[in-house]
C-alpha cells in the first residue's frame, strides 16, 4: 500500500509534466557510436588517437586552434602514446612565436615540448576576417562542450549505463551529417546544410572526404572512420586523464564496497541484541 | 549497556586538561554517551552524511583554491589547468563539482525526512529554522561556486540570478549594480563571488554547530514521533548511531564515486565548457539540477516581481512549517491523509524540477503553474486545515512499546 501511494503520486506529477511534452528538436539526434573509452573499463585506443591527431593536424588545424594542448601531452601516459622523441619532432615541425628578445622583437622559433599548439590565426578577428565572419571554436575542450539533450526518460538510463559520449557522438555526427538541404528551405549565404547542426545551417564547409587523409595501418579511409578517429582524439584532448580516472575509479569502488560490507556486518553485530 | 555514562578522565594529563578545558567531556557527552532513539531508521543517517559532505567540500575546495585564478581572462583556463597539470587535479575538481550535487541530494533527503516525521514540530522549531538557514546558505554557496569556472552557464546564471534583484521596486537597480561591483557581471563580480564562496562554508560550519547544539537540547525525533521517555527508549550515540551512519556514508560514497569516476559531467551542462562570452547568450539558460524546482516556480509566474517573491517564499515558507502545521501528531506514519498529500508534494517538487529544465512555453507553463499552486497550497491550506480535521491513528505509548510490538508481530 505504501509503494502504491508513492507510485500514484509520482505518476500524477509525471503525467502533469510529461503529458504536455512535444519533443520538438530541430536537429536530428546524433547516432550513438561505439567508443573504446565508454563504460567502466573503457580507455583510449592509442592507434585511434594517433589517427585522430593526424586528421586534426592535416585538416582541422587549418582553422581550429587547440590552445590548451601542449606538445608534451602527446607523450603523456593515457594519450596517443607517442614517444618523447616523436613528440619533440612534432613540436619542432611547428613554428611558435616567442619573445620579446633583447631587441624587443617577437620572433619565430621551432616548438619545444613545453609549448602549446600554436593557433592558426593570431587572434579571433583575424580568423573571422579570413573565414567569412565565422569564428571556428577552439578544440581543446570541444568534445565536452558539445552534447545533445536526450530528454526524459533516456537521461535516467544514461546514468546507469554510464553514457558520457554525447560530445564525440555529436562531433562524429556533424562530420558525417552533410546532406542536401530539405527542398524549399533556402540556406543563408556562406552556409551548408547539416542535419545534426542546430538550425541546420552550418558555417563550416564539409571538411572531410573519403581518402583525403592517408592511413598507413589498413584502417578504412572513409569519412565515417575519420569522424570517429578525430572525435576520439578530441575527447582525449578534452579529457586527457580519462584512463587514470577509470583505473582509480575501479580501485575506489572495490575499496568502498568492501568497506561498506564490513560496516554492514559491524552494524549487525553491534545491534544484534537491541530490538529496533 | 546503553552507556548513559559520564566522562571520567583516566590519565593525569586528561584530568589536568578537564579542569581547565572540559573539551573531552563535551565530545564524550555529545558524540558518545548522547542518547539517541533506538528506533531510528536509515533516513536519519543523512545528517551524518551531510556533515561528511561538508568536510569533503571544504577539503577539496581549499586545495582547489590553491590552484584557481579568479580573473575573467584566466578563471576558465586555470580550471582546465587544474584538470590537466595539477596532480590529481581532475579528481579534486570532479569530487568538488559532483560533491555539490551530492550535498544537495543529502539535504533534500534530510528535509524530506523532517517533513515526513514532523521533526519541525515543538520543541524542535529552532532546530528546524537553523536547518532552513543552512539550506539557504547552501543555495547561495552552491550558486557562487558554479560561477567560478567562468563558463557560459556560469556567466549567464550569474547574470540571470543577480538580475532578479532588479525586480525590487526603486532599490532594485542600485542593488544589482552594487552586487556586480560594476554595470555588468564582470571581474569584480567574479572576485567577490570567489571570496564569498570561500567564506560561506565556514559560516555553514558555524550554523551546523548551532544546529547540532539545538538538536542535543531537544533530542532527536524518531519514526513514531513519540518523545523518548527513559533509558529503555534510547541507545548511546556511539557505537549504535555511529556505526549505522558509517554504513550509510559508505553506501552514499559508492553512488557518489559512480558519478565522480564514471560520469563526472553527467550532472553538468556542456555549455559550461565554453568560456564565458558576454556577447553570446546560450540558447537555453538552465541552472544546476538542484535549483530547478525553484527556477520553475520563478518562471511559472508572469510578473517578474511576483515571480521573485514566489521564488524566495518557496524556501522561506519552510521556516514557518512548525506553525502552519496544526496537527498534534508528528509522524506521517500516524497521519494517513497528511502522508498522501506529502507524497504528492514530493512528486510535485520533482515535477517542477523537470519543468524547470525545459523551455518555458505552452503546456509546460500551465503544468508549472498547477504544481506551483499545489506547492504553496500544501503549506498554506493543507497543513493548517488538515491538522484540525484529520483522524489520526493511535500512537504507541513509548518508543520501546512500538519497537517490541513490531518485534512480536514479526
Amino acid at each position: 500500500m505504501k509503494s502504491h501511494r508513492i507510485v500514484f503520486a509520482f505518476a500524477l506529477a509525471a503525467s502533469l509534466s510529461v503529458a504536455v511534452i512535444e519533443t520538438a528538436s530541430a536537429e536530428d539526434a546524433p547516432p550513438r557510436q561505439k567508443w573504446s573509452f565508454s563504460g567502466p573499463f573503457g580507455i583510449y585506443n592509442q592507434a585511434q588517437l594517433q589517427r585522430g591527431f593526424k586528421i586534426y593536424k592535416e585538416v582541422c588545424s587549418t582553422c581550429h586552434s587547440i590552445k590548451l594542448l601542449a606538445f608534451r601531452n602527446l607523450a603523456d601516459p593515457g594519450g596517443p602514446g607517442f614517444t618523447e622523441e616523436q613528440a619533440k619532432a612534432i613540436a619542432e615541425s611547428y613554428q611558435v612565436t616567442a619573445g620579446p628578445n633583447d631587441q624587443g622583437q617577437m620572433f619565430q622559433r621551432p616548438g619545444t615540448l613545453a609549448d602549446h599548439f600554436p593557433p592558426p590565426f593570431p587572434n579571433d578577428q583575424a580568423a573571422r576576417a579570413a573565414l567569412g565572419g565565422k569564428l571556428p571554436p577552439d578544440m581543446s575542450v570541444l568534445a565536452k562542450a558539445r552534447g545533445y539533450e536526450w530528454g526524459f526518460p533516456k537521461f535516467v538510463f544514461d546514468a546507469f549505463t554510464m553514457y558520457q559520449e554525447d560530445g564525440p557522438d555529436y562531433i562524429h555526427a556533424i562530420l558525417t551529417g552533410y546532406t542536401d538541404p530539405p527542398a524549399g528551405e533556402p540556406l543563408p549565404p556562406g552556409t551548408q546544410y547539416n542535419k545534426y547542426f542546430a538550425g541546420g545551417a552550418i558555417g563550416m564547409p564539409k571538411p572531410l572526404t573519403d581518402g583525403q587523409v592517408e592511413y598507413t595501418d589498413g584502417t578504412p579511409a572513409t569519412v565515417d572512420q575519420y569522424g570517429r578517429d578525430v572525435a576520439a582524439f578530441l575527447m582525449w584532448a578534452a579529457e586527457p586523464t580519462l584512463n587514470a580516472r577509470k583505473q582509480l575509479g575501479f580501485q575506489v569502488m572495490i575499496f568502498l564496497i568492501v568497506l561498506s560490507g564490513l560496516l554492514y556486518f559491524s552494524k549487525k553485530k553491534v545491534w544484534h541484541d537491541i530490538a529496533h | 549497556m546503553s552507556g548513559h555514562s559520564t566522562y571520567q578522565p583516566q590519565s593525569p594529563f586528561m584530568q589536568w586538561l578537564e579542569r581547565r578545558l572540559p573539551i573531552a567531556s563535551l565530545v564524550y557527552s555529545s558524540f558518545i554517551a548522547y542518547p539517541t532513539p533506538r528506533n531510528l531508521n536509515y533516513w536519519w543517517t543523512f545528517g551524518g552524511i551531510l556533515a561528511f559532505m561538508l568536510g569533503v567540500q571544504v577539503v577539496t575546495g581549499i586545495v582547489l583554491a590553491m590552484h584557481y585564478t579568479p580573473h575573467v581572462d584566466l578563471a576558465f583556463i586555470s580550471v582546465e589547468q587544474i584538470m590537466r597539470d595539477v596532480n590529481y587535479g581532475w579528481l579534486l575538481r570532479y569530487l568538488h563539482a559532483n560533491g555539490a550535487s551530492f550535498f544537495f541530494v543529502a539535504v533534500y533527503v534530510h528535509i524530506a525526512r523532517g517533513m515526513y516525521y514532523g521533526s519541525y514540530k515543538e520543541p524542535r522549531e529552532v532546530l528546524w529554522i537553523l536547518g532552513v538557514i543552512l539550506f539557504l546558505l547552501m543555495v547561495v554557496t552552491g550558486f557562487m561556486g558554479y560561477v567560478l569556472p567562468w563558463g557560459q552557464m556560469s556567466f549567464w546564471a550569474a547574470t540571470v540570478i543577480t538580475n532578479l534583484f532588479s525586480a525590487l521596486p526603486g532599490v532594485g537597480e542600485p542593488i544589482v549594480t552594487w552586487l556586480w561591483g560594476g554595470f555588468a557581471v564582470g571581474n569584480p563580480t567574479l572576485n567577490r563571488f570567489y571570496s564569498l564562496h570561500y567564506l560561506l562554508p565556514f559560516v555553514i560550519a558555524g550554523v551546523v554547530v548551532l544546529h547540532i547544539w539545538a538538536l542535543h537540547m531537544v533530542g532527536q525525533n524518531n519514526p513514531t514521533g513519540v518523545e523518548a521517555k527513559d533509558d529503555k527508549d534510547t541507545v548511546a550515540f556511539t557505537p549504535y548511531a555511529t556505526i549505522k551512519d558509517g554504513f550509510f556514508i559508505g553506501l552514499f560514497c559508492i553512488v557518489y564515486a559512480w558519478f565522480v569516476f564514471y560520469i563526472p559531467n553527467y550532472l553538468g551542462h556542456s555549455d559550461n565548457y565554453i568560456m564565458a562570452n558576454p556577447g553570446q547568450t546560450p540558447t537555453h539558460i538552465v541552472p544546476e539540477w538542484y535549483y530547478l524546482p525553484f527556477y520553475a516556480i520563478l518562471r511559472a509566474i508572469p510578473s517578474k516581481l511576483l515571480g521573485v517573491t514566489a521564488l524566495a517564499s518557496s524556501i522561506l515558507i519552510l521556516a514557518f512549517m512548525p506553525w502552519l502545521d496544526t496537527s498534534r501528531v508528528r509522524s506521517a506514519n500516524y497521519r494517513p491523509y497528511y502522508r498522501q498529500f506529502l507524497f504528492i508534494f514530493f512528486a510535485a517538487v520533482i515535477g517542477l524540477g523537470y519543468l524547470g529544465s525545459q523551455e518555458p512555453s505552452g503546456g509546460y507553463v500551465i503544468a508549472a503553474r498547477i504544481l506551483t499552486i499545489y506547492y504553496f497550497a500544501f503549506f498554506l491550506v493543507i497543513l493548517p486545515l488538515l491538522g484540525l480535521i484529520e483522524p489520526t491513528k493511535p500512537l504507541p505509548n513509548s518508543i520501546s512499546e512500538s519497537v517490541l510490538s513490531k518485534g512480536a508481530a514479526a
